[in-house]
């Protein structure tokens, strides 16, 4: 950076660099990679989920949400919220616990560390006495029990985790007492579950691992009663009315104990195996909420029969003679009720249920219990993320089709509104419409309104239909046969599994004007959509387009074509294909544009790039970019699947081999050192042989120098200095550019008279790297405008007056030539001066943070360091860097997608996209508040459990929240 | 020199202009551009036209950019004939009397005018000395030099490969590696980059002046301190049209020794001691001895600034009108009085030595040894590995490069 602060020595300049560039990651959207645990405040009406990379969210309502990362790179395995409280505790893998707090500071909340705290045993004792397996937090707001491996209960005041020695409960305590007739008196092992007494918070039950419950008296000290059940305990639920409580074992059984006098004699009162006769799985949490007139909601986890649906992930719900085995497609993290009424002790009307990849909300107050909508925490990846195209500022005709569109598809889901509404979202209304479109693996894209915090989804579009693939269209959720048993309930929509990757979209482009959208695929596959209200029923006409014109030597050896249908299919209102064009090799589309104005369509693959026009439904022409010396290229994927295949059987290989060697028998601290030695003669043969990378000029003959990059259509001079023309552009891998003159007929003779095109130029960039963008900057030095936004913005013209200028921007450098005559102007060096290479480039226009008026566009650059840089225009200077994404994560740094405002997005997980912004002007970020409740109830009527719900608990959300509130249960009245 | 860029004359283009000097005596005469005949034929004309049959001649014409270029065989002659626009200069001298060093590129630029006008007006009688004509300079090009050798460090050695326009590789491999620092705190081990291989054949083995082992420090003025194997890599391969790496030899046996602290002009003599005896080599055998990091300098200075090599018309795109002739685009238009076919590098006094004289790469070596020799003969084992196993390496990385990956 240093040589450019040498020219851009001004302080003017740089204080104008103050004024429009500034970098900040803002939010992450989508759902938590590899969620660990989940907890709710109902007086918050807060959720929070923790990650297994130990960061905590907080979700309220739509646009309140709150992000906290522990130091400790472990995994968040319970979240409790302190209840009445904003404070809430973690427990961490590495048995750390730790203390937030949602902090007002200038109006707005922030969720802060406050606290950590790491139980210590007495001096010599074992880890596992500890090792804290169960943690409640008492009503009281002041008491925290920690339940341990060594079956010990510990006592420690919040929120200075203060240990209260005199109040633990040691297992000697509990054991001394325990019938002598009770079979595992002799090893209780760890506390398996901690619940207090909805009735008298003095009381708790402490559940142990072997089975037995002991409810014991915090005030007296002593057990009140013992519970003698002899299954494996997985959880524990005390009914509200404190006279019941129920236990889940391992066996697949729960259990009803009812709570007696203090010396009654216990007993079981009922048993239950809920799917039995063969063996079942464990429950592992089970939870009865009564109803106000009528039989409890019974909700329950686990319990399948172990052979046949063992592999299921099911909560059952039983309300009546209503019973549900609702069964989602990954695993199931937690769950919790959300209870209706002012104070939330009322009915049950929603069950939220955390799984691995998703979370589900069931509206239990609607017939057939539907699904609601989640605003947020929405699965992105509920089919593999391909790739995402943004568009900013969509006019307010398109976007209202569009959810028009995307309402029509949500008819199954519940109309109940989202039920979590803790907090205020105090961001301001997003100045524009914002699309995020998200092509997925099994052939959809999807639309999300990223215009504010809360990316939701508006729209989906599945494009399988076009084509005949193995499976079914009516494949569909939610077809369970009469009588099964368990009654099985698909939910939730993260479904990983492609059945054709042929399907995957790879380029998306819509034109926000026209409302024309086209889309391409794995398989050479191009489809033209165009907005219909109506559904209709067409046939899609498919062109086939031979990229090789007769190219020798070729073996492709990748997949086929996909098959159309060519009977008319029926397609829903929305997005609605109408032209295909299949690439002939079918190898993925790596280039795409559009342009809506002429009506043309270039897409661009390994071998060649070619011209559509989409109004005759015909090709312009083709071009073969395609080295016949790049073997690579010429046979397709397979070759490398090949490859990696072999590499795979290789290791798979030498572990087997490493295993055999290993199985000689030795003492485990042997083989420990044994294992260790080998690991260090590795890492030294490792040094021995280290990774070397080959320095060379690159060649023509590199592989897949062919490979179309970039697409670009210009209205620009081509050919003189007097007269523009359409034009288009190609970027190849190996760094050539071509130039086509395009001529196109007059409007009213647009339908008949051909379009032609001619080669005009080719550039072949000396340092042969990949092109990865090309622009064409009018007089003014500003880039040219998109198709049609000349004629909806009339403001935005572009400047055909003065010369216009062609920006090449390759993985290397940044080169602007003069047009018509193309010699070099300027160029800015990127890789040779530090190293990094362009993986990503866009156009941003920039406002200034002080003036409302001043602003300039500039290139927005990802680097393959994962730094991003602002390039100035025209003048190529660099302006600005800063690190955004870790080099290491190559497919965070190939997701990453920019808007033509300064902000971009980049997946960090499967299923997460972090925002960022460059700008200073346009910037969205959560800004939300969260109040303390008021505090004041009788501590004995305080319902403890933070998953559960209270049964008479005085919280005073803000008044808004209150007013939401009343509003939700109005709507569900009418 | 104004009367190379008249105006075109309207008469037919196929015709060349010719106007020869041989002495004092002018010569005019035309030619048929589209047959221009063979040399030995030409050199039979010149000799009739100019009437000295039997008198050996050295021929030479003014290029476009006012070079002063010898014709001695068919192709160089084709090429005369057809850049001539439109008039060809020839100029005469007797093979006894000929100023081979007037010829060549490099120096014509210098002082194009002092050059042309020795030659044609003052053929120096002092300097009847006839030469040893082995072969004439611009049969030549540099392929390789070591520069900046009066401001580096003696441990260091900053080493320029000239790729432009050749068909070897560059032919070197570069790995992760530590080398060892001396800091006010103490020893410490620091990450570097080293050459791990030599392809043999390729262009970096034959200058000899790089060797396995040793350190790279910076590339094209850049240090690679802090950079990742890829980036420097990404680097190296960005500057490959005229890399110049700097280097802490492994072995430092033949580091140029300079006998004062000036520098400056006795760099490229053979001044220093001889250093064999080990005095300035401390026996350590890993990678950056103590002894040379020692007096490495926080940064180094260079005689050379990256906008300089910026300017370089080393990558001149090649553009393709739609009519089909290809062009070189000419670059920044203060390019374009500067040398064609080889980069300039002025600031380097010991650059212009090698080049003037530059018989071959090898003779720059300022200790007389030959580092060829010197500097593989130990491990020598080590480069003669053969290249198969990173082909696939190589493709893998292109791979890397993101192409494949569409998201």
């Amino acid at each position: 950076m240093k040589r450019f602060r040498r020219h851009g020595q001004e302080s003017q300049r740089d204080r104008l660099k103050q004024e429009l560039f500034q970098f900040s990651k803002t939010v992450e959207h989508g759902f938590p990679h590899q969620p660990s645990a989940l907890g709710f405040s109902p007086s918050l009406q807060l959720l929070a989920i923790g990650t297994r990379s130990g960061a905590i969210k907080l979700y309220g309502a739509p646009g309140v949400e709150f992000m906290g990362l522990h130091e400790e790179n472990a995994a968040v395995t319970q979240v409790h919220f302190l209840p009445h409280q904003v404070e809430l505790v973690t427990l961490l893998d590495d048995n750390s616990l730790h203390m937030w707090t949602l902090r007002a500071h200038k109006g707005l909340s922030e969720l802060l560390e406050i606290g950590r705290f790491t139980l210590t045993g007495p001096p010599g004792a074992p880890p596992s006495v500890t090792r804290v397996t169960a943690v409640l937090a008492h009503s009281s707001g002041e008491l925290l029990l920690l339940g341990t491996e060594g079956g010990h209960v510990f006592v420690v005041e919040v929120p200075g985790f203060r240990e209260l020695e005199e109040r633990n409960i040691s297992l000697d305590q509990v054991s001394s007492s325990v019938p002598d007739d009770y079979i595992g008196r002799r090893n209780l092992e760890h506390v398996e579950a901690l619940q207090e007494n909805p009735v008298n918070p003095n009381q708790v039950v402490i559940g142990y691992g072997r089975g037995l419950m002991v409810i014991w008296d915090l005030e007296t000290q002593r057990a009140v009663q013992h519970i003698p059940a002899t299954q494996q305990l997985e959880s524990v639920w005390w009914t509200e009315d404190g006279s019941h409580i129920l236990s889940s074992h391992s066996d697949g059984s729960y259990c009803r104990w009812s709570v007696g006098g203090e010396d009654s004699k216990d007993e079981e009162e009922k048993s239950d195996i809920p799917y039995g006769h063969f063996p079942c799985k464990a429950i592992s949490k089970i939870v009865q909420l009564p109803t106000a007139n009528g039989p409890p909601f019974l909700v329950f986890s686990g319990g399948m029969p172990r052979a046949s649906y063992g592999d299921r992930h099911c909560i059952s719900v039983i309300h009546s003679k209503t019973h549900v085995a609702l069964d989602f497609t990954s695993r199931i993290i937690d769950f919790f009720v959300i209870r209706d009424g002012p104070q939330h002790t009322g009915d049950p009307s929603a069950l939220v249920v955390l799984v691995e990849e998703e979370l589900v909300v069931i509206d239990l107050q609607t017939e057939g219990w539907p699904v609601i909508q989640t605003p947020y925490l929405v699965p992105l990846h509920s089919s593999a993320i391909t790739c995402s195209h943004h568009v900013s500022s969509i006019p307010l005709k398109l976007w209202e089709r569009v959810i028009a569109a995307g309402e029509l598809q949500l008819t199954h889901y519940s109309k109940k509104p989202w039920p979590i509404t803790g907090g205020q979202n105090l961001a301001p209304d997003p100045p524009q419409r914002d699309l995020l479109l998200t092509g997925h693996e099994d052939g959809t894209v999807r639309f999300w309104d990223a215009s504010g915090v809360c990316l939701y989804p508006m729209y989906k579009l599945s494009t399988a239909g076009v084509f005949h693939t193995d499976t079914d269209p009516n494949d569909n959720m939610n077809q369970g046969t009469e009588g099964e048993w368990p009654p099985f309930r698909k939910v939730g929509c993260f479904d990983p599994y492609s059945d054709d990757p042929r399907l995957g979209i790879q380029k998306i482009h819509l034109c926000k004007y026209s409302g024309y959208l086209i889309v391409a695929g794995t398989a050479g596959q191009i489809l033209v959509l165009e907005l219909n209200d109506e559904e209709a029923e067409q046939t899609v006409e498919a062109k086939v387009v031979d990229l090789l014109q007769g190219q020798e030597g070729f073996r492709w050896k990748g997949h086929t074509r996909l098959d159309v249908r060519e009977e008319p299919v029926l397609f829903p209102p929305g997005f609605q294909p109408f032209a295909l064009v299949q690439c002939q090799p079918p190898a993925v589309v790596t280039a795409l544009t559009l342009h809506s104005e002429w009506k043309l369509v270039a897409f661009g693959t390994s071998h060649g790039f070619g011209l559509y026009d989409y109004q005759q439904k015909n090709n312009v022409f083709v071009k073969c970019t395609l080295n016949p010396s790049d073997q690579l290229a010429m046979e397709g994927p397979l070759s490398r699947v090949k490859s990696i295949k072999k590499s795979l059987r290789q290791s798979f290989r030498r572990i087997r081999r490493s295993r055999v060697s290993n199985s000689f028998p030795v003492g485990c601290n042997d083989a420990l050192q044994e294992a260790n030695a080998r690991l260090e003669a590795e890492l030294a043969e490792m040094e021995l042989a280290p990774v070397q990378r080959k320095i060379e000029a690159r060649s023509s003959d590199d592989s897949f120098t062919g490979l179309v990059r970039t697409l670009y259509f210009a209205d620009t001079f081509l050919s003189d200095s007097s007269h523009n023309t359409p034009s288009l552009w190609a970027g190849t891998n190996g760094g050539s550019v071509f130039a086509y003159m395009l001529r196109l007929p007059p409007v009213e003779h647009r339908t008949d008279e051909p379009i032609t095109a001619h080669p005009a130029k080719e550039i072949q960039l000396m340092h042969r790297a990949p092109v990865v963008g090309i622009v064409v900057l009018d007089g003014h030095g500003a880039p040219l405008p998109e198709p049609l936004e000349v004629a909806h913005d009339l403001s935005r013209s572009p400047d055909m007056q003065g010369s216009h200028h062609l920006l090449v921007v390759s993985e290397e450098q940044f080169k602007v030539f003069t047009l018509p005559k193309v010699s070099a102007k300027m160029k800015l060096k990127l890789t040779a001066i530090d190293g990094s290479r362009v993986r990503r480039v866009g156009v941003a226009w920039f406002g200034s943070s002080r003036s409302e008026d001043y602003g300039e566009s500039g290139l927005v650059v990802l680097t393959n360091q994962g730094d991003v840089h602002v390039v100035s225009l025209p003048s190529v200077k660099m302006q600005v860097q800063y690190p955004c994404i870790r080099r290491e994560d190559v497919s965070g740094i190939a997701s990453c997608v920019f808007t033509k405002h300064g902000q971009g997005f980049y997946l960090i997980s499967p299923s997460e996209f972090e925002r960022f912004s460059l700008s200073t002007r346009c910037l969205v970020e959560p800004r939300c508040l969260v109040e303390l409740p008021a505090h004041s109830a009788s501590p004995t009527q305080h319902r403890p459990q933070p998953d559960g719900s209270s049964q008479l608990q005085s919280c005073f959300v803000s008044s808004a929240v209150l007013q939401e509130i009343q509003k939700s249960l109005e709507v569900d009245q009418t | 020199m104004n009367k190379n860029h008249r105006v075109p004359s309207n008469r037919s283009l196929s015709a060349v202009e010719v106007k020869s000097k041989f002495g004092a005596e002018f010569r005019r005469f035309s030619l048929d551009r589209s047959k221009p005949g063979r040399f030995d034929e030409f050199y039979g004309l010149l000799q009739h036209v100019h009437r000295i049959p039997n008198v050996e001649l050295l021929v030479g014409y003014a290029d476009v950019h006012g070079d002063l270029l010898p014709i001695n065989n068919d192709d160089n002659y084709h090429k005369a004939i057809s850049t001539a626009s439109p008039l060809l200069r020839l100029f005469l001298q007797r093979k006894e009397e000929a100023d081979h060093l007037a010829f060549g590129t490099d120096s014509l630029t210098r002082k194009k005018n002092t050059v042309l006008s020795a030659v044609l007006l003052r053929p120096d009688p002092n300097r009847k000395k006839p030469p040893v004509i082995i072969s004439l300079p611009k049969d030549f090009r540099p392929v390789s030099s070591i520069i900046d050798v009066d401001i580096l460090p003696e441990t260091h050695r900053r080493v320029r490969l000239y790729k432009h326009g050749q068909e070897k590789p560059l032919g070197f491999y570069i790995r992760d590696g530590s080398s060892v620092r001396v800091t006010p705190q103490g020893l410490e081990k620091v990450p570097g980059i080293f050459i791990s291989r030599m392809v043999p054949g390729g262009l970096a083995e034959s200058t000899g002046l790089l060797a396995v082992n040793d350190e790279v420090l910076e590339v094209n003025g850049i240090e690679v301190a802090g950079k990742s194997l890829d980036q420097v890599t990404d680097m190296m391969i960005a500057n490959s049209h005229n890399l110049i790496i700097t280097v802490k030899p492994a072995n430092q046996r033949n580091n140029i020794v300079r006998s004062g602290g000036g520098g400056g002009g006795a760099a490229s003599g053979s001044s220093g001691r001889s250093s064999d005896s080990g005095a300035s080599y401390y026996g350590y055998s890993s990678p950056g001895g103590i002894g040379a990091a020692a007096s490495t300098p926080s940064h180094i200075i260079q005689n050379f600034h990256p906008e300089e090599l910026e300017s370089d018309e080393d990558d001149e795109d090649l553009v393709i009108e739609a009519g089909g002739e290809a062009e070189l685009i000419p670059c920044a238009p203060s390019a374009s009085y500067s040398m064609p076919s080889l980069p300039r590098y002025e600031p380097h006094l010991n650059l212009r030595t090698a080049a003037a004289a530059s018989t071959s790469s090898i003779s720059i070596n300022a200790n007389g040894t030959l580092p060829t020799s010197a500097s593989s003969g130990s491990l020598g084992n080590i480069t003669s590995t053969t290249p198969s196993p990173d082909r696939a390496m190589e493709r893998r990385s292109l791979e890397e490069d993101g192409t494949v990956i569409t998201l």
